[in-house]
């Protein structure tokens, strides 16, 4: 298994350059110019100047493997001159933004507490959610309960979150006035009356993402305990007398749980995609925001970082997936 | 004196075989008859006939102009009518039958506009859904039939799956736009902008089924048989090859209009689809969103249309694959 993890890791590294080469190369093609949103009034020459200073005059080789330096090597050392108070990157040009003059990375992770905070919330209350109802719609397969659930999850997972989300701003924002249909992002929790403010703001988001997740999931391991439940093994549990408990939510549920833990390892990154519209939704400032902010505005570093963020997503979560299916399931081997 | 007995039938002391009272039924006539008995897909088939003839058909009956906006001192008169069910609480409400779902806040017919941007969002579902089930299709039989070529071609599939797509779709809809604008139009180079996007970053899946399938037919007999017989590679594809993995294509393109639709109205969603005064679903979604308190009609409507159509072609995907494949029936 480790083998494997290794091998798969030093497999994934040329993957991630490769990808990043072909993102740069997408952006590369962008007819957009950074200096558009400039005043007409700067004279030509001073233009020429600034777009010298953010680097365009060089060609495109140049330019990438400048970003694969300071993303590779030079973000690191940041990374670890902010934690352990060292100074390896001292004076060392980092990957910066257009728009801001700041460093990518650093609003990055200004922004993503509130990505993570509403997007890893719903996704464990997704998930909270929907395991219990697979379980039981499988069991009772045909009842009235599976026959409402498989609709219900049909319905969640058809109805998009653009629509979802302006609808329950409609209902619980402003005709109940249950909760704020915005996302106070200064928001900070310092004690436990903040948490519950910060709970109450984030509900509405976390409901829209979370009913996406629980159909998803939900279908999942419905099919999966199906699968499980005719088994003989099953049977065998049964025949020598276990308890139905013990037969399903201890055989049956943990044997479902295989490829429903490996969905759950791949359905991260995409979540984090699909955060993208909710928070526009719901004016989070999050990370999807200001990807969207930074395409609107032809900031070519900023979207260049964060689209690889969000492949390294992906890469990673599909390794983990593969590894965790390894772990789950000692039949699978893969040397 | 022996009276003879009945000529006895020419099979006698066997079985006697029941004679078929109906005639023999072909594959998709089973296929058919498995597809009708799931509700769901009965509904949803029902339902999407209904949607589609409704945006196809609908304009003709119903012939308000979806763009045009009326003269200035009609438009002030017009404008911001609602929908006319909303008497039934509100009886002071600004109504009038010749806008039975009210107008928007330039006096247009709230119905025509949503008949048209059914049309274009639905044309976009299906055309980028063929594009994608083409791609799909090709790069799955050439994957699974050419050896040389099926290495690169899964490395491309798997790097196509590791790209983030959303990220990927709003650069490009950004990027390619003013080109294709110029050639095509304003409306149509938008058109293909987001058909070909959503149809490049939608193959993936059903090119991997395609070649999983290919792979495991190219060892059977019925494949050696026609090679020996001296079939060509093209003719071997496409009467021996294709038919026979038609069933998960047809299941992958029906979900994909599911997938096409939901992503041109997310793209119109974030405002990087179709210009402002060219109606989609998703785009009169946008655009109602601010005054959504006032004019609740008209995010329901469009929502409620993309969910409805989505929903419907969902059904039938899972009854289709129910009725494909029998194994699977009632997951």
């Amino acid at each position: 298994m480790l083998t494997f993890t290794i091998r798969r890791l030093t497999l994934a590294v040329p993957t991630l350059l490769f990808i990043s080469l072909v993102i740069f190369l997408l952006l590369e093609l962008a007819p957009g110019d950074p200096m558009a949103q400039m005043p007409l009034t700067i004279p030509p020459e001073v233009r020429e100047q600034m777009r010298v200073a953010l680097g365009l005059d060089q060609p495109w080789p140049v330019r990438f493997w400048k970003w694969c330096v300071q993303f590779f090597w030079i973000e690191p050392q940041v990374l670890i001159d902010h934690i352990f108070g060292t100074s390896f990157s001292a004076g060392d040009p980092r990957v910066v933004s257009w728009q801001t003059r700041s460093p990518v990375m650093d609003t990055v992770i200004q922004r993503m507490p509130q990505t993570l905070w509403v997007v890893g919330v719903a996704y464990v209350v997704g998930i909270l959610i929907a395991i219990p109802i697979g379980i039981y719609s499988a069991y009772r397969q045909y009842s009235i309960f599976d026959q409402a659930g498989t609709f219900v999850t049909m319905v969640g997972y058809s109805v998009p979150p653009f629509f979802t989300g302006p609808l329950v701003i409609m209902i619980f924002a402003v005709q109940m006035g249950w909760f704020p249909s915005l996302y106070d992002t200064t928001h900070k929790v310092v004690d436990w009356a903040s948490f519950k403010e910060q709970l109450h703001q984030m509900f509405l988001p976390v409901m829209v993402l979370a009913t996406q997740i629980t159909a998803q999931i939900s279908r999942f391991m419905r099919a999966a305990m199906l699968d499980n439940l005719h088994q003989d093994y099953v049977r065998t549990a049964r025949a020598k007398g276990l308890g139905e408990t013990m037969v399903v939510m201890v055989h049956v549920v943990r044997n479902s749980m295989i490829p429903v833990v490996t969905v759950i390892a791949l359905g991260v990154p995409s979540i984090f995609g699909g955060a993208i519209i909710t928070e526009q939704v719901f004016k989070v400032n999050g990370i999807g925001q200001l990807l969207i902010t930074a395409i609107q505005a032809n900031d070519l570093p900023m979207v260049q970082t964060l689209t690889f963020i969000f492949a390294v997503l992906i890469v990673l979560f599909n390794l983990i997936a593969d590894v965790l299916y390894g772990l789950l399931d000692p039949r699978i081997r893969y040397d | 004196m022996t009276d003879k007995a009945p000529a006895a039938p020419l099979n006698a002391g066997a079985l006697p075989d029941p004679m078929p009272t109906r005639p023999p039924r072909s594959q998709w006539q089973d296929v058919w008859r498995q597809f009708r008995s799931h509700k769901g897909a009965m509904a949803g088939l029902a339902l999407f006939v209904f949607i589609v003839l409704g945006v196809a058909i609908g304009p003709w009956i119903w012939s308000a102009s979806p763009t045009d906006i009326p003269p200035v001192v009609d438009m002030i008169k017009n404008r911001d009518m609602r929908p006319i069910y909303t008497l039934l609480w509100d009886s002071g409400a600004k109504t009038s039958w010749a806008h039975p779902l009210g107008t928007d806040n330039l006096a247009r017919d709230n119905l025509a506009r949503l008949m048209f941007g059914g049309r274009v969002s639905i044309a976009v579902g299906l055309t980028a859904m063929a594009l994608s089930i083409l791609l799909g299709t090709l790069i799955g039989v050439m994957a699974g039939y050419v050896k040389k070529l099926d290495g690169p071609l899964m490395r491309l599939t798997d790097l196509f799956l590791a790209l983030p797509l959303l990220p990927l779709i709003l650069v490009a809809s950004l990027m390619f736009r003013e080109a294709l604008a110029a050639t095509f139009g304003p409306e149509g180079g938008v058109f293909i902008l987001v058909v070909a996007l959503i149809g490049i970053t939608s193959w993936m899946q059903t090119a991997r089924i395609v070649r999983g399938d290919v792979l495991a037919l190219k060892e059977r007999e019925f494949i050696l048989a026609a090679q020996s017989i001296g079939t060509s590679p093209r003719n071997l594809i496409l009467r021996h090859l294709l038919p026979n993995v038609v069933s998960p294509i047809m299941v992958s393109a029906t979900l994909g209009i599911a997938i096409a639709i939901i992503t041109e109205s997310s793209l119109s969603f974030l405002g990087f689809g179709f210009p402002p005064d060219f109606p989609t679903w998703g785009r009169l979604l946008n655009d109602s969103v601010d005054r959504m308190t006032l004019y609740p009609e008209r995010v329901i409507w469009p929502g409620m249309l993309i969910s409805l159509t989505v929903l419907s072609v969902n059904y039938l995907g899972d009854g289709l694959r129910d009725a494909l494949d029998p194994r699977i029936r009632g997951r």
